[in-house]
């Protein structure tokens, strides 16, 4: 039987298959779930600090609307002993987590401002979280801001951050950097253990009857792999930190393909969504068959093997790639 | 509260009293009434958090369904054994009357605390007197009154400890407002104070006495005239021993606390030979006022009287002084037409029996009423009375007033209210704020800053006008290094602070300022240009007094630091730097502990941007530099306009200044009969933002104007030659009504009676093509839109009204045209309830009779001074009228019972007459249909006719033809509407709600249905949904939403809707009309949105569209008349739910909060919530099916 077992920020895994930050790692019954169909580790749902102050400001107006003006209702709900507002929820969900589960449990975090980012990260290690993935995305729109800039302060806040906690972190990218690998290079020396390519996020649409524009988020499909599979080919070995696949990973196909490619792990999230969490032990199952159809004794044969610098021909990860692309393609007569 | 040590804390009456009985009981059933309310919202917190009570057990706090429901369950569990209590005041007392004796009868140990308020005669009124528990005296029970918020708390221990012993059932009370709102510092009781004095045999005994089947008994027989009366006179032994007992427990109270309390207790001269004898806290006002007159040489005193039940005659009259030659009796209520009010007479009686020695002259006095203030002045008014009683030898007049003018009855006694003995060593600050500020939260936090940071005592008075939104609130302080007893606002301003630079246009914030006293403006001017924006008046007492004048932009400070409006901070930080109070450094660093304590749970973020307000604060403040001279050509506004009606004037007009307490006894309607329509005259200006139409875009299609809350945004078709007079700003564009098409069409808003809700906008249709962000009405700063949009306003005024006749009125488009005859409310910025009464006053408001439940729509509809429900320019309009809370629903039927009987009188006479008045015009009356419009004025033509005929008999008909004269009018069809919320329909009155449906006659119910009880705060009712947190239920609701409309269904003679005029307005509009056209009862549940959901009332249609789309809230008609053509009756309006019913739910804080909470139990009931919108779902499906 092969040996499934990976190493990732650090942490012994038993196989490369880990689901990644979705809403079903809200729940407490769904983890275990994973668990029991093989899932490595788990990485769960971002916390998100501006949706938590959001939430703080809510709560006030709720609780202050229309009070103190009429003397018959001085106030119109009544106040609990405690909210849970800020972190509290996320870091509950953690601890029962961490109780409940075997395997490593990554918490992810997307902060607001820089003394928010510490503090929770800082509150998720005491939380019992095994390793850390930042959930960075910046959306740049004023055109004063340059792009160094916007990198400077990824840099800053990851170092501030390794400052404050001993457990690994790791750093879920966006794949729109001028140069990535630059920038992936500098996040490897500022201590990122890992990078988790790429981020997937809501895009906004137009909805043309209302005229309104509306947040829009398509749940990948395996089409969606080619963009992470070629950045962690171009990517591994050239920097210290794992690698983690995620966007497009939905069949045994596509976890191999990212192992050949330099992922150490894998991630899924929309294929667990759409078909549920028994498809981890599936999608096992077809691993370890095509291991051994294949000869492969160890998932760590693979990892790399069709990296950038391990194929025979480099070129067709970069540019010629989309030359190829072009030239093949033919408009219908 | 604490098991051993006693601490000082600054807390109000109620939640002294609720610490005390909480703890004493095991059973507590409550319901909301003001001003009783907080304390058993204290007790179901309390019982929210686990807390236990003195035995270890957490209460059971149980809400009922009326007042009359709480006593009833009280009741039952006393004969069952266990320690219970209950809250209530003024008509909740009354229901619980029937209760009351009872457990005296069965001599039962109970106490229920009383913050004692008006009972409704001529009007309703929520503040404070004895109306009520005087009401109760004949119960039986003992009642013990308290007159601060120490004795409050006090008392209510020595109650429950006496009660137990003596067997005799006690009712507690003190001054709603005055006392159970007042905030004071206070030595709060530990566990160990109440174990002292709770004897555990008596408690034992009432458990023995309680009924077992183990040893059975019964009790509650019915007696017969052999021995009912000798059964009576049993309990004379433990009426006879219950002062006694109460004083034994006074004393063993005084032993442990040190505060000394006597059932009668004299405070004055020893040798004293006027003597007031008065009854709750104005025997603290008497007190200090004897103190001051005597240092003045005068023998007077003050007999506070402690226990006014059983009234111990003997005691009573040895703690009068021996040398007492005449007595005032202050009584704080009215019985009209007695022979004195009831503590006069008891006194009267006591001294009979009891007093050796020459007798005293004794007049009585009335007092207080509704909270009326009650002064040192007034005091002293009553002491100059008695002297000269005294002199005369014979009393000046037997009875008499205080407080107010009486040039009716003349028996007011003048007073000089320039008189005050306010100590020197206490600052006295006042501080206008406007009810969405923050201020009277901020200064509640600065009483117990000092109250608990510093040696100082502390008091706290509010006041808040009536209105629901943009009201003024003016906070009252006391502190001092002497405890405060001045249960009377602040009339000698050391500190003066306007919170809101408008409010000086209006009112005279400075008239309490004492020269040299500060005063703090929040003022969008700085030191240096506020003085030329100041009004003359104003210019001219800050020079007169020598005030000391401080500016600050606190709204600038609070929007820069993402407090929004709220300036209660920064305008905290600059009290506390001015006043000096406490040093700056420590000031800040209590505030920032306060804010802490109070928004820590609320999160971070909250609590940083209050710091930020603190932190920003005290580098805005500027010392203005007075000039010599008043400059300003701005005169305070005129109060209303010219043109308003003379009562307006005259009457109205002082009570919107704040004026109202100089009005004289002539100057008020004598039977509580007001004119309509007086909220145009109160232009209010608290917008700061008004809806602009945009005539290019505009589809006419009436949307905006439909939704508005508060009637001000209107649309006409009218001639366009009439533009001819209009203002040049003046908007138009060509009307798009198939029946108009050559007419022009306006949509105006009211600028000045604007709360801007923005709920106009969230309804519009129509996006503009080239900026999508605007729409065909968007928000606009009022200020500088409202002199141009006054007179387009006033000129909109001036154009005719859409003849009612010529179209449809059951869509949403046409109905717009129509007059609404509700505007202008005083309810919340963006109500839900009020656009359904805009929209009735709109179909049948000039045919209308309305009665209208206790509750919120009775307060923005009827509060004083003005009222929005209006008349048409015949003098048409609905005629309103409130009777009570539980009983709406029997009251309108009234109504209908007397239309009906009027009309089938008007009809005998008629037939009777019919040779004298005319065949064919007497036939066409009687057979008329006013089925539409046309209709209706057709009848109204004949009635007029008909009246016209029967005058000119000119008296020389029979006597049957003026009763058809008195009688006329009937035969215009009358639209009789019963309203209110869902507090009455689901809850007190569903009892009579049912009844008068089941009884078939033709009255129209109209639900408001906001799923609380929303006028006295956001309390559970039966139509609180799942799920939701409520007030009572603080750890959410865990049983579904009764479902009125269907239980009214399966009667099947009951026209029934479900709306949601947010969801679907057609259908709203077309229910309306249905319901009023069915000849039978109809009743429509409508869904409100209210502020006590919690979220910006903005997104109030936008949720009341998730509502039915999660299948929530369902629309459906029931229409009995549909079974007569062969069809089914239920007809579902909406379709199968689309979205979960959590994407509804979760945009609102009554739900989300519970996720903040009790996350697991959000789940739990969110899952059952989502369950019961299935079930819901299916039956009307099936329903629908005709199955």
């Amino acid at each position: 039987m092969p040996d499934l077992s990976t190493t990732y920020l650090g942490l012994q895994l038993k196989n490369p298959l880990v689901p990644s930050s979705s809403p079903l790692t809200r729940r407490l019954d769904a983890l275990r779930k994973m668990e029991d169909a093989g899932a490595a580790a788990v990485v769960l749902y971002s916390l998100f600090e501006e949706q938590a102050i959001l939430e703080s400001h809510l709560m006030d107006l709720y609780l202050s609307q229309g009070t103190e003006s009429f003397a018959e209702s001085l106030t119109y709900l009544p106040e609990a002993q405690d909210y849970r507002t800020g972190p509290e929820e996320y870091l509950e969900h953690l601890f029962k987590a961490k109780q409940a589960l075997g395997i490593p449990v990554i918490a992810s975090l997307n902060g607001y401002s820089p003394g928010g980012w510490v503090r929770y990260a800082k509150e998720m290690e005491q939380a019992g979280a095994d390793a850390l993935e930042l959930n960075t995305y910046f959306l740049a729109t004023d055109p004063n801001m340059t792009g160094r800039a916007v990198e400077d302060m990824y840099i800053q806040l990851l170092t501030d951050i390794k400052a404050t906690v001993k457990i690994p972190v790791s750093v879920k990218l966006s794949p729109f950097f001028s140069s990535l690998p630059n920038m992936a290079l500098r996040l490897a020396k500022a201590g990122a253990r890992g990078l988790v390519l790429f981020n997937r996020f809501y895009q906004p649409d137009i909805d043309i009857e209302m005229l309104d524009v509306v947040p829009h988020l398509v749940l990948s499909n395996s089409d969606d792999l080619r963009l992470p599979l070629r950045w962690i080919a171009v990517l591994y070995g050239k920097l210290e930190a794992d690698l983690a696949l995620t966007s497009g990973v939905h069949t045994t196909a596509d976890v191999v393909k990212g192992l050949l490619a330099g992922a150490t792990v894998t991630m899924l999230a929309s294929e667990l969504l759409q078909n549920g969490v028994g498809r981890i032990a599936e999608i096992l199952a077809e691993l370890d068959r095509w291991l051994v159809e294949h000869e492969y004794e160890s998932v760590a044969q693979l990892e790399g093997s069709m990296s950038l610098q391990s194929v025979a021909n480099p070129a067709a990860y970069e540019r010629a790639n989309y030359m190829r692309v072009l030239s093949s393609y033919a408009p219908a007569a | 509260m604490s098991e051993t040590a006693r601490e000082m804390l600054t807390l109000d009456g109620n939640e002294a009293v609720a610490r005390v009985a909480y703890k004493l009981s095991e059973v507590i059933a409550i319901y909301p009434i003001t001003p009783s309310t907080p304390m058993g919202e204290w007790a179901d917190q309390w019982m929210a958090e686990q807390q236990p009570n003195l035995w270890g057990v957490v209460p059971s706090v149980v809400e009922m369904q009326s007042e009359g429901g709480a006593a009833g369950a009280v009741h039952g569990a006393l004969q069952t054994g266990s320690l219970c209590t209950t809250f209530t005041a003024s008509q909740g007392l009354m229901l619980m009357l029937p209760n009351m004796h009872k457990i005296a009868g069965e001599l039962t140990a109970t106490v229920f605390h009383i913050a004692a308020r008006s009972l409704a005669a001529q009007g309703l009124s929520i503040f404070g007197d004895h109306s009520d528990v005087m009401a109760a005296r004949n119960t039986g029970w003992a009642m013990l009154a308290s007159n601060s918020v120490q004795e409050a708390q006090d008392f209510a221990l020595i109650a429950h400890a006496a009660t137990l012993k003596a067997r005799v059932p006690c009712l507690h009370f003190f001054e709603g407002y005055r006392v159970s709102h007042e905030i004071n510092k206070i030595e709060t009781l530990t566990d160990d104070d109440l174990r002292a004095m709770i004897d555990p045999e008596a408690v034992s005994a009432h458990r023995a006495r309680g009924l077992n089947p183990e040893h059975p008994v019964m009790r509650g027989t019915a007696q017969n005239p052999d021995v009912y009366f000798q059964a009576r006179e049993t309990v004379n032994p433990y009426y006879a021993a219950m002062p006694g007992i109460v004083q034994a427990t006074m004393d063993k109270f005084a032993a442990l606390t040190g505060r000394r309390y006597q059932l009668y207790e004299y405070v004055g001269a020893p040798d004293a030979e006027r003597v007031i004898v008065v009854m709750g806290s104005g025997a603290e006002t008497v007190a200090e006022t004897a103190q001051f007159l005597r240092q003045q040489g005068e023998k007077v005193g003050v007999l506070k009287v402690r226990l006014f039940r059983p009234f111990a005659a003997a005691q009573f009259a040895r703690a009068l002084p021996a040398t007492v030659k005449t007595i005032a009796v202050l009584d704080r209520c009215k019985e009209p037409g007695s022979a004195g009010e009831p503590l006069y007479l008891d006194v009267v009686a006591a001294l009979h029996e009891a007093w050796e020695g020459p007798m005293p002259t004794v007049i009585g006095g009335r007092y207080g009423l509704s909270s009326k203030e009650f002064t040192p002045a007034m005091a002293k008014a009553v002491f100059d009375e008695l002297e000269k009683a005294w002199l005369d030898g014979q009393p000046a007049r037997r009875h008499f007033t205080v407080g107010i003018k009486d040039d009716v009855s003349g028996l007011s006694l003048d007073y000089d209210p320039a008189f005050s003995i306010e100590s020197p060593d206490t600052i006295r600050a006042m501080f206008y704020g406007l009810g969405a500020d923050g201020t009277v939260g901020a200064n509640k936090n600065s009483i117990k800053i000092i109250g608990e940071d510093t040696p100082n005592y502390a008091q706290g008075y509010f006041v808040y006008d009536s209105k629901k939104s943009g009201s003024m609130t003016v906070s009252h302080l006391r502190f001092g290094p002497r405890p405060i007893h001045a249960p009377y606002l602040v009339e000698a301003a050391n500190f003066v602070a306007c919170h809101q630079f408008s409010f000086l246009e209006r009112f005279d914030v400075l008239k309490y300022a004492v020269p040299g006293a500060v005063f703090l403006l929040n003022s969008p001017f700085g030191p240096d240009e506020v003085w030329n924006h100041l009004p003359r008046s104003v210019q001219q007492q800050i020079i007169d007094k020598r005030l000391r004048f401080y500016v600050i932009d606190a709204l600038k400070v609070a929007r820069e630091a993402g407090m929004g409006g709220r300036i209660n901070t920064t305008m905290q930080v600059c009290f506390f730097a001015i006043s000096g109070v406490l040093p700056k450094d420590e000031a800040i660093a209590a505030i920032k502990n306060s804010i802490r304590k109070t928004y820590g749970k609320r999160g971070e973020a909250v609590v940083q941007k209050n710091f930020a307000a603190v932190d920003a604060a005290l580098e805005h403040l500027h010392a203005v530099k007075v000039p010599a001279e008043v400059t300003s050509l701005i005169e305070r506004r005129a109060v209303v306009a010219e043109n308003a009606p003379e009562f307006v004037k005259k009457v109205t007009a002082p009570m919107m200044a704040g004026l109202g307490d100089e009005l004289p006894v002539s100057a008020l309607p004598a039977d509580g009969t007001y004119p309509t329509g007086t909220t145009q005259w109160e232009k209010r200006n608290i917008a700061s933002e008004i809806p602009v139409w945009d005539p290019a875009i505009c589809i006419q299609c009436g949307k905006c104007a439909y939704v508005c809350p508060h009637g001000v945004i209107r649309e006409k078709v009218y001639e366009p030659v009439l533009l001819d007079r209009a203002p040049e700003s003046f908007k138009r564009a060509a009307a798009r009504f198939k029946e108009f098409k050559d007419l022009a069409y306006t949509l105006q808003v009211a600028p000045e009676d604007c709360t801007g809700c923005g709920l106009c906008v969230e309804a519009c249709p129509v996006k503009n093509k080239t900026q999508i962000k605007l729409k065909a009405i968007n928000m606009a700063p009022q200020l500088p839109l409202r002199e141009q949009e006054r007179a387009n306003w006033e000129f909109f005024q001036t154009l005719p009204e859409v003849d009612r006749t010529v179209i449809p009125l059951n869509s949403v488009k046409y109905s717009q045209l129509l007059q609404p005859l509700f505007e202008f409310s005083g309810a919340c910025a963006g109500c839900g309830e009020t656009p359904y009464l805009k929209l009735l006053s709109q179909l049948f408001g000039d045919r209308a009779l309305v009665a209208n439940a206790t509750g919120c729509s009775s307060i923005y509809g009827g509060n004083l001074p003005t009222t929005p429900w209006a008349k048409n320019r015949d003098g048409r309009g609905p005629a309103w009228s409130n009777s009570l809370f539980e009983d709406n629903a029997e009251f309108g039927y009234g109504m209908r019972l007397a239309v009906d009987h009027q009309r089938a009188t008007a009809t005998q006479l008629l037939n009777e007459l019919r040779d004298t008045v005319g065949a064919e015009l007497a036939d066409a009356l009687l057979t008329a249909e006013q089925k539409d419009e046309a209709g209706l004025r057709a009848q109204r033509e004949r009635v007029a006719q008909l009246k016209r005929r029967l005058a000119a008999l000119n008296g020389k008909g029979s006597a049957a033809a003026q009763r058809l004269l008195d009688l006329a009018d009937v035969f215009v069809r009358r639209s009789v509407w019963i309203v209110g919320g869902d507090g009455w329909a689901y809850d007190i009155g569903y009892g009579g709600l049912d009844h008068v449906l089941a009884a078939g006659r033709k009255v129209n119910v109209l639900v408001l249905d906001t799923e609380v009880y929303s006028n006295t705060g956001g309390q559970m009712s039966k139509a609180t949904p799942r799920a939701a947190v409520a007030k009572f239920a603080a750890a959410g609701k865990p049983m579904p939403k009764k479902d009125l409309a269907l239980l009214a269904v399966s009667y099947g003679h009951i026209y029934v809707a479900r709306v949601a005029m947010g969801a679907d307005d057609e259908q709203a509009v077309k229910a309306l009309a249905e319901a009023e056209a069915y000849d039978g009862p109809s009743l429509i549940v409508a869904y409100a949105h209210c502020i006590a959901h919690g979220y910006d009332l903005k997104y109030g249609l936008s949720q009341q569209k998730l509502a039915v789309q999660s299948g929530y809230w369902p629309l459906f008609r029931y229409n009995p008349a549909l079974k007569a053509e062969g069809k089914n009756p239920f007809q579902l309006d909406s379709k199968a739910p689309s979205v979960s019913v959590d994407k509804y739910m979760y945009n609102e804080g009554r739900f989300s909060m519970l996720v903040q909470s009790h996350p697991d139990e959000a789940q739990r009931l969110l899952e059952q919530a989502q369950a019961d919108v299935n079930t819901r779902w299916a039956t009307y499906e099936r329903l629908a099916r005709g199955e």
